[in-house]
């Protein structure tokens, strides 16, 4: 198994976002393991608060200096809120990708999504396998 | 074998060393029905014939060291110091390619910084690209990147009828897949009714500045309305004119494109030219190509490399906003030698003889019977002429007086018949200019 | 820094070129709308050329050495063609000059694209591409065109394999289209179950063609190319192939013959046109009878046959149902020019030994590496060749720490990771101009850097020594975001 974090209260995708659910709103990161293989992340950008998304559509945009990559939300609802500290300090996600790292909360319209997600250990699993 | 340089011997230890007998036999792979076609070609020629074929043809051309010169409309002749061409001629920069490996490009690298930086201080904006194909693919450009300032919930582009119309018909050709409502340019809207088309919907609005006719309008109340509809003004701006006006930074526009031919690079009957793109520092993420950034290496000295590259086509791909790969680097090197050349006082002398050779030539032609300047607002270096007849007969009798007279605008405007877009640049004399007068006085 | 900027080097009130004065009587100048200050560097013309050439020497390039960029041909430039590029009669030609005045220059488009179709297979070629990725971007358009004029609006879906150059699937996205990529199989080809899959699926009549190099990216002829080709033409679609490496295909195989409709061509890099530290290229395309009426314009064309006595007009013409303009005025003449003159050297009896050398000297680093570099696809190769620049046995060691250990050994890098199907990839092109000392002393620095990496890593690994620099921080240069270095306006807005 490979060195990082995987917190066991949360749920993950195969595209590397962990998912944490208090009511209908649903707070989305990146997990350990990506902000590891992205490296240096120098920039975010999200979409607007207010959009609309499907299940499976992307929130955002994360770079680093030699790659970019898509940010998708495993549940459809609204965008709420952004973590526009992240627009300035990028690197707050490379530090804590689970805590201040956090990338947006979704006012989801339907939970269900999350049921086929990934637990920790099916991650971790997951990870080891790539 | 003209620039082959292997002899009998090394090629057969070269095939040997592979274990094949032939080098035809390295082509097993393909199909063998398709195999060594052969090709109707001319024979071969050696370098002497060559040179000659070429004299030969570069002769039966009308150009611009045996005639005097008035068309611009986009392509201008313009003084090239002889530095530019010395430099350029140097094979550590025109057989080098795209700095991908930093360590070995730093001429490429500073000489390109070094250009971005000259062509913000033209433009009066933050940052500015390694260059784009030119002119107008640099406002089809511009128009994407609107678009995805406008995250594509704006779809309205409006275009200003006095923009090149090579350049609009170019911002259509790479538009046509998107969803996208280019309008405003194809009529005769002024500043007024441009601001009328203004809505939530609108990504960005463009100008030319001068304009297409050489005109020259203050764009910063047309600023001012743009951005109150949250739109970006993009402004296409001849260079050679920024050496004397406002910059368009100064008034409020968010993007300056347009064509760095005049800064050094000939005419060539259309290119290689020189796209530049300049933008403001709040967008420059959304640029397409390659940028340059200033950086240090391990040692801690700075030096410079390609930045912001998780935007482009190799590592972005289907998710890139644009394919460009290889740009007009030469040609932003020529502009940059031109620039440093020219500098801060040179420029604008040579701005200056443009302004006033244009005006002594309006001036006289608008004095002939039946010919007429529109001087209703002020202008560079190119002007339109109310002709008394047909422009095309005017050229032809022009040429046979050594002369290559002005565009003729009937062929890009319907509105517009009978009249000619005139450019004057400091290589025109005023013997020409008199010459030119006189001439169109014999017609009148 | 090695070199001052050529803002530090100035001094106010000097001037790089000497202007003649005035010879007209001044005119008014309109006050409110000129600027107050031009804020570019003051300097005289000695301290610009030595600024210039001081930065020249930072630089490496084919005047050099062997410059073995993968997929980018770099071969070297005749210095015949940047004479003949320089002739008064081409290089002070106005674009919008009467076609009567232009007939040299006309006459020698019409002859370009004829020969550039003869050279491919194609019935008619227009120029107007500035480079290869717009040529692309034309292709696609075009095959867009095709299918709307004929009802088949549905076919929105572009087939791209995963070795593809990054242009292309970007390409697919600008035109309004979406990419569906397909696998490689273990011989470095498209894996033909999936493209059947996706010819005969659910997808079939969304098809709107496919876009693939020939030979791959890879430096590999795709052995299967013509059971490719049919499955796409077999669903309706059309076939696009990037030109990327007709260096390796000249006087071998002809793609409009293979049943390709439509190509670009880099003129910059199979015909010999100087890359010029990142452009100007050159990306012609060339197109079967199905899509002619639909290339980008303008195209030069006979417009009055020649009578006994003279010669045929030539005039530009606008194909019936072009795609547009891809740029203003005709494609970059310069760059024609100079292809011509490159044809012409070479002629029917020498083009082929263009492709058969190339492939010559990409086949002999393939051999004389082998052994000491992991081989993905052992068979002959193309044009170019891939490694794999890492060893099993030293970890740390990576394509790129090769690469940058090559400078110090006096060689520009090949290509690293790309493509993006082999791991550590570095993509060797060595062109058919390098004499086989040449290719005998890369084979010898890659041995001695295989050895190093084993005996001393940290050579590599912190390499390169002797360049101008050492390597650089790109996060720093990120992060600062220095893009500029001019002084600031007054500025509006923002």
């Amino acid at each position: 198994m490979g060195d990082w974090k995987t917190p066991p209260e949360l749920k993950y995708t195969d595209s590397d976002e962990w998912f944490a659910v208090d009511g209908d709103v649903v707070t989305i990161g990146i997990t350990d393991h990506a902000q590891d293989q992205l490296n240096d992340i120098v920039y975010i950008e999200f979409k607007d608060v207010g959009d609309a998304l499907d299940a499976g559509d992307s929130y955002g945009e994360v770079e680093s200096v030699k790659a970019a990559a898509e940010m998708y939300s495993a549940v459809p609802g609204e965008i709420i809120e952004v973590n526009a500290a992240l627009e300035d300090s990028p690197e707050i996600v490379n530090a804590d990708p689970f805590g201040d790292g956090w990338m947006v909360k979704i006012r989801a319209t339907d939970l269900s999504a999350l049921d086929g997600l990934m637990d920790a250990a099916a991650y971790d699993a997951y990870c080891d396998s790539r | 074998m003209s620039y082959i340089p292997h002899t009998e011997a090394e090629t057969g230890e070269m095939l040997a060393a592979i274990g094949v007998d032939s080098i035809d036999g390295l082509f097993d792979a393909v199909p063998e029905s398709h195999r060594f076609p052969s090709l109707d070609l001319p024979p071969p020629m050696s370098e002497m014939e060559v040179a000659a074929e070429m004299l030969a043809i570069s002769e039966v051309n009308d150009h611009g060291q045996d005639y005097a010169m008035f068309r611009g409309a986009g392509a201008y002749h313009h003084f090239i110091p002889s530095v530019v061409n010395h430099i350029l001629l140097r094979g550590e920069f025109y057989t080098a390619y795209t700095p991908y490996q930093p360590e070995v490009s730093q001429g490429t690298l500073q000489a390109t910084y070094e250009y971005q930086s000259m062509m913000c201080a033209l433009t009066g904006m933050d940052a500015a690209n390694a260059s784009h194909y030119d002119g107008a693919t640099s406002l089809a450009e511009a128009v994407t990147v609107a678009l995805e300032v406008g995250r594509h919930k704006r779809r309205k582009i409006i275009l200003s009828h006095a923009i090149h119309p090579q350049y609009r018909e170019v911002a259509r050709t790479y538009h046509q897949g998107r969803d996208v409502r280019i309008i405003g340019d194809r009529g005769q809207a002024g500043m007024i009714e441009l601001v009328e088309m203004l809505d939530e919907n609108t990504a960005m609005l463009a100008v030319q500045y001068p304009s297409f006719f050489g005109q020259i309008e203050n764009i910063a109340a047309l600023a001012e309305a743009v951005h109150e509809v949250g739109a970006l003004l993009v402004v296409v701006a001849n260079p050679m004119a920024l050496s004397l006006l406002r910059s368009p930074g100064e008034l409020g526009a968010d993007i300056v494109v347009g064509e760095g031919q005049p800064m050094g690079i000939p005419l060539s009957f259309g290119g290689p030219y020189l796209g530049y793109f300049a933008i403001r520092r709040k967008y420059v993420r959304k640029i397409a190509g390659r940028i340059i950034g200033e950086t240090l290496d391990a040692d801690g000295k700075r030096a410079f490399v390609m930045t912001l590259r998780p935007r482009e086509q190799d590592i972005k791909r289907e998710r890139a906003t644009s394919n460009i790969c290889t740009n007009q680097g030469l040609m932003a090197l020529a502009a940059s030698i031109y620039m440093a050349l020219m500098g801060k006082n040179g420029l604008r002398k040579v701005g200056e003889l443009n302004y006033h050779k244009a005006h002594y030539a309006a001036e006289r032609i608008n004095q002939l019977d039946g010919f007429s300047v529109d001087m209703s607002k002020p202008f560079f270096n190119e002007f339109v002429v109310a002709c008394p007849g047909n422009v095309g007969d005017i050229n032809r009798a022009l040429l046979e007086e050594g002369i290559i007279g002005g565009l003729d605008l009937g062929q890009h405007y319907f509105h517009l018949e009978d009249h000619m877009l005139v450019c004057v640049t400091e290589t025109n004399s005023k013997e020409e200019i008199d010459h030119l007068a006189d001439v169109l006085e014999g017609l009148s | 820094m090695l070199q001052p900027l050529i803002y530090d080097i100035g001094a106010p009130g000097r001037i790089g070129v000497n202007l003649p004065p005035s010879d007209v009587p001044e005119a008014e100048m309109p006050v409110d709308l000129l600027r107050e200050d031009l804020p570019l560097p003051e300097v005289g013309e000695v301290q610009v050329v030595r600024h210039f050439v001081k930065l020249s020497h930072l630089n490496y390039s084919i005047d050099k050495g062997l410059y073995p960029l993968g997929s980018c041909t770099m071969k070297y430039n005749p210095k015949i063609n940047e004479d003949a590029a320089r002739l008064p009669g081409l290089a002070q030609l106005h674009p919008l000059i009467e076609e009567t005045g232009a007939q040299g220059a006309l006459y020698l488009m019409h002859e370009l694209q004829r020969w550039l179709g003869e050279i491919s297979g194609f019935d008619a070629v227009s120029l107007t591409p500035a480079a290869g990725a717009q040529g692309e971007f034309a292709g696609i358009l075009m095959i867009r065109n095709y299918h709307l004029d004929k009802g088949d609006g549905q076919r929105d879906i572009i087939l791209v394999p995963n070795s593809a150059h990054g242009t292309n699937p970007a390409t697919v996205t600008m035109a309004g289209m979406r990419v569906h990529e397909l696998p490689s199989n273990e011989q470095g080809n498209v894996d033909l179950d999936a493209l059947r899959e996706a010819c005969q699926g659910e997808m079939r009549d969304r098809i709107a063609g496919m876009m693939i190099t020939v030979p791959s990216t890879l430096g590999l002829f795709e052995s299967t190319i013509l059971e490719v080709i049919d499955a796409v033409h077999d669903a309706g679609g059309l076939m696009y192939m990037d030109g990327a490496n007709m260096n390796a295909l000249m006087a071998v195989v002809k793609p409009g013959e293979l049943g390709f409709d439509v190509m670009h061509y880099n003129l910059h890099k199979t015909f010999s046109t100087p890359h010029g530290g990142g452009g100007p290229g050159s990306g012609a395309v060339g197109v079967n009878e199905k899509l002619r009426d639909y290339l980008p314009g303008p195209i030069v064309d006979v417009v009055d046959e020649a009578d006994e006595s003279g010669a045929p007009l030539y005039g530009f013409v606008m194909p019936e149902k072009s795609i547009g303009r891809m740029k203003a005025f005709h494609g970059n003449f310069g760059m024609h020019l100079r292809a011509y003159a490159y044809i012409r050297v070479y002629g029917d009896s020498g083009i082929r030994d263009v492709t058969r050398y190339a492939v010559l000297n990409a086949n002999y680093l393939r051999a004389k590496l082998m052994n000491t570099y992991k081989l993905p696809y052992p068979r002959y190769c193309g044009h170019e060749l891939v490694l794999e620049g890492h060893f099993d046995d030293v970890e740390e060691v990576h394509a790129l720490d090769i690469s940058k250990r090559l400078m110090d050994y006096g060689f520009h890098p090949p290509t690293n990771y790309f493509p993006l199907i082999v791991p550590e990839a570095l993509l060797i092109e060595p062109t058919e101009t390098e004499v086989k000392e040449d290719l005998d002393e890369f084979v010898e620095a890659m041995e001695k850097i295989a050895e190093e990496a084993r005996s001393e890593p940290d050579l590599l690994l912190n390499a390169p020594h002797t360049a101008p620099v050492r390597r650089l921080d790109e996060v720093l240069a990120v992060k600062q975001l220095v893009l500029c270095c001019a002084p600031a306006l007054p500025a509006a807005g923002e």
